[in-house]
């Protein structure tokens, strides 16, 4: 009985969260104009996505390059400018490392809207005129944070003397670092890498204040320019639901993996 | 020779104070300045004597304190279910609340606002607590879920044997054991919740306008120093909101460490 009660509740609050998303995906399989309007079955949206031949598509599509450009670059800068800091901040000691990682954490713990003013007044005060250089430095600055928290464990786990005895050995401390302690350190660089990425992808506020007025757009600044003019633009749908899938599938892919080494230790 | 490997910190510390430490000690800056840059209060002053600004601000503490306290009661007896070996054997439930922030939040949103309206709800106060409570739900059931987890069973079978009620034991026990979980649920509620500007307006068309949404407003038109003010001050009740909060936290963090 207890246990009934409890499946259905988790079951039911699953059922509300995802009827948004599940909404979106149906609607994808329309062509009505409006959200939420039924005409009939069609794949038409898909298709118009792919061949760009609607009103909007070519924008659409510029911000959607935009945002998946925007998150490779800064995820990729993150995870090395991570992963060197994070090697760094393992070997520091007391205050220092203390202060380190609290400044880390700042990134983490503010607010999307004060990240984007602080780096927005940063930009104005420097003179720098925004635009992608400033979305992307932005955004390696939220985003480095987690690639440091997900490389420390593994650097935490790894065994000291495996570095020290390839020092012994003869390997320059660079070669060291390189055959030894990224290999070790390597499932912590491609979560951080991942949450970096999708931490990028789903930016809203902190692009919405760097990115200046050069017209740039990523996915959620079109969305929302799109939202406020009143209609959204009907391709979004099937773009959105690509765009889940995808996300879906390289996580499953990724805890599939990860099992399997740890099933083969 | 050793090379001295804390040195591979310094270009992420230059980082951090360029791009998060001087930014944050500039919105103090502009704060505290007038268009011209001359020392002022008189942004600070503007706000509080600003009542549309006050009430707004006191309404986003407000919504944000009730959506807070919805998803903690929505959330807690989900983590409780899911870390109960009673009920749930698989870490692939928990995995199902956590996977809806991949879809963009901003179409989720979106999405959520139109539901709400064929359903036939009028925007405002009522969609606006439930969609984000929505948003952010997986945010407190996550970290209280991975404490649950962790606890020792075997304090609560103590408990048990010794006569305490089940009722007890979770009011005694299980709860008072999953209190650093629920600080972070809160806290990664509540900061998002008290700042967000495009969410809100989407949940209520336009009705409702909340902190995030002025500050956003007087940064694009130009009023930096009055935006700044008004950072600044949600910058303060986010300080504060994480003292509190991460107070636990550091010390469980080296304790982990000196193992």
């Amino acid at each position: 009985m207890k246990r009934t009660l409890a499946r259905i509740y988790v079951w039911l609050l699953l059922l509300l969260l995802y009827a948004p998303i599940i909404f979106i995906m149906v609607s994808s399989f329309t062509e009505a104009r409006a959200l939420g309007n039924w005409t009939g079955f069609s794949t038409g949206l898909y298709r118009s996505l792919f061949e760009g031949d609607m009103a909007g598509a070519h924008s659409l599509s510029m911000a959607f390059k935009n945002t998946i450009f925007i998150a490779l670059v800064s995820a990729a800068a993150a995870t090395a400018l991570g992963t060197t800091a994070a090697i760094g901040i393992h070997n520091l000691r007391g205050r220092i490392r203390k202060s380190v990682k609290m400044a880390n954490s700042v990134p983490m713990l503010n607010p999307d809207v004060i990240t984007g003013v602080s780096l927005f007044l940063l930009f104005v005060f420097l003179g720098i005129s925004q635009g992608y250089l400033t979305v992307i430095l932005a955004h390696i600055s939220f985003c480095t944070p987690y690639v440091v928290l997900n490389v420390m464990p593994k650097l935490r786990q790894m065994n000291p003397n495996l570095y020290e005895a390839a020092l012994d050995l003869g390997a320059s401390p660079i070669r060291a670092t390189t055959k030894v302690v990224l290999p070790q350190l390597r499932p912590g660089m491609v979560s951080g890498f991942i949450m970096a990425f999708t931490m990028s992808l789903d930016d809203f506020a902190v692009t919405f204040f760097t990115r200046g007025t050069i017209g740039l757009e990523t996915l959620s600044t079109y969305i929302y320019a799109d939202a406020r003019k009143g209609g959204l633009t009907p391709e979004l749908r099937p773009l959105m639901t690509i765009i889940f899938l995808v996300i879906l599938l390289l996580l499953a892919v990724i805890s599939f993996k990860n099992r399997k080494n740890v099933n083969q230790i | 020779m050793k090379i001295k490997r804390n040195a591979w910190s310094i270009p992420y510390i230059v980082f951090l104070i360029i791009f998060v430490v001087f930014p944050l000690i500039l919105v103090g800056i502009y704060a505290l300045a007038d268009a011209d840059g001359n020392f002022t209060f008189a942004n600070v002053a503007r706000f509080f004597s600003d009542s549309d600004a006050l009430s707004t601000l006191a309404l986003s503490l407000d919504i944000a304190i009730e959506t807070t306290a919805l998803c903690l009661l929505i959330g807690y007896p989900v983590a409780w279910i899911l870390a109960n070996r009673e009920f749930n054997h698989s870490g692939v439930t928990i995995v199902l609340f956590i996977l809806p922030m991949w879809m963009n939040a901003l179409i989720r949103t979106l999405a959520t606002a139109q539901l709400f309206n064929m359903l036939g709800f009028t925007p405002g106060r009522g969609t606006l607590l439930a969609g984000m409570t929505y948003d952010f739900l997986p945010f407190m059931i996550y970290p209280i879920y991975n404490v649950l987890l962790k606890t020792d069973q075997s304090y609560c079978e103590a408990a048990a044997d010794l006569g305490a009620s089940p009722f007890k034991v979770f009011r005694k026990v299980v709860l008072p054991l999953s209190m650093p979980g629920v600080l972070s649920g809160v806290m990664m509620v509540f900061m998002p919740t008290v700042s967000t500007f495009a969410i809100s307006e989407f949940l209520t068309n336009n009705k409702i306008k909340l902190f995030g949404t002025i500050i956003q407003e007087n940064i694009n038109s130009s009023m930096w120093n009055y935006g700044a003010a008004l950072s600044l001050l949600m910058l303060i009740i986010i300080g504060i909101t994480a003292f509190v909060a991460t107070d636990e936290r550091d010390t469980e963090e080296q304790g982990g460490s000196a193992v």
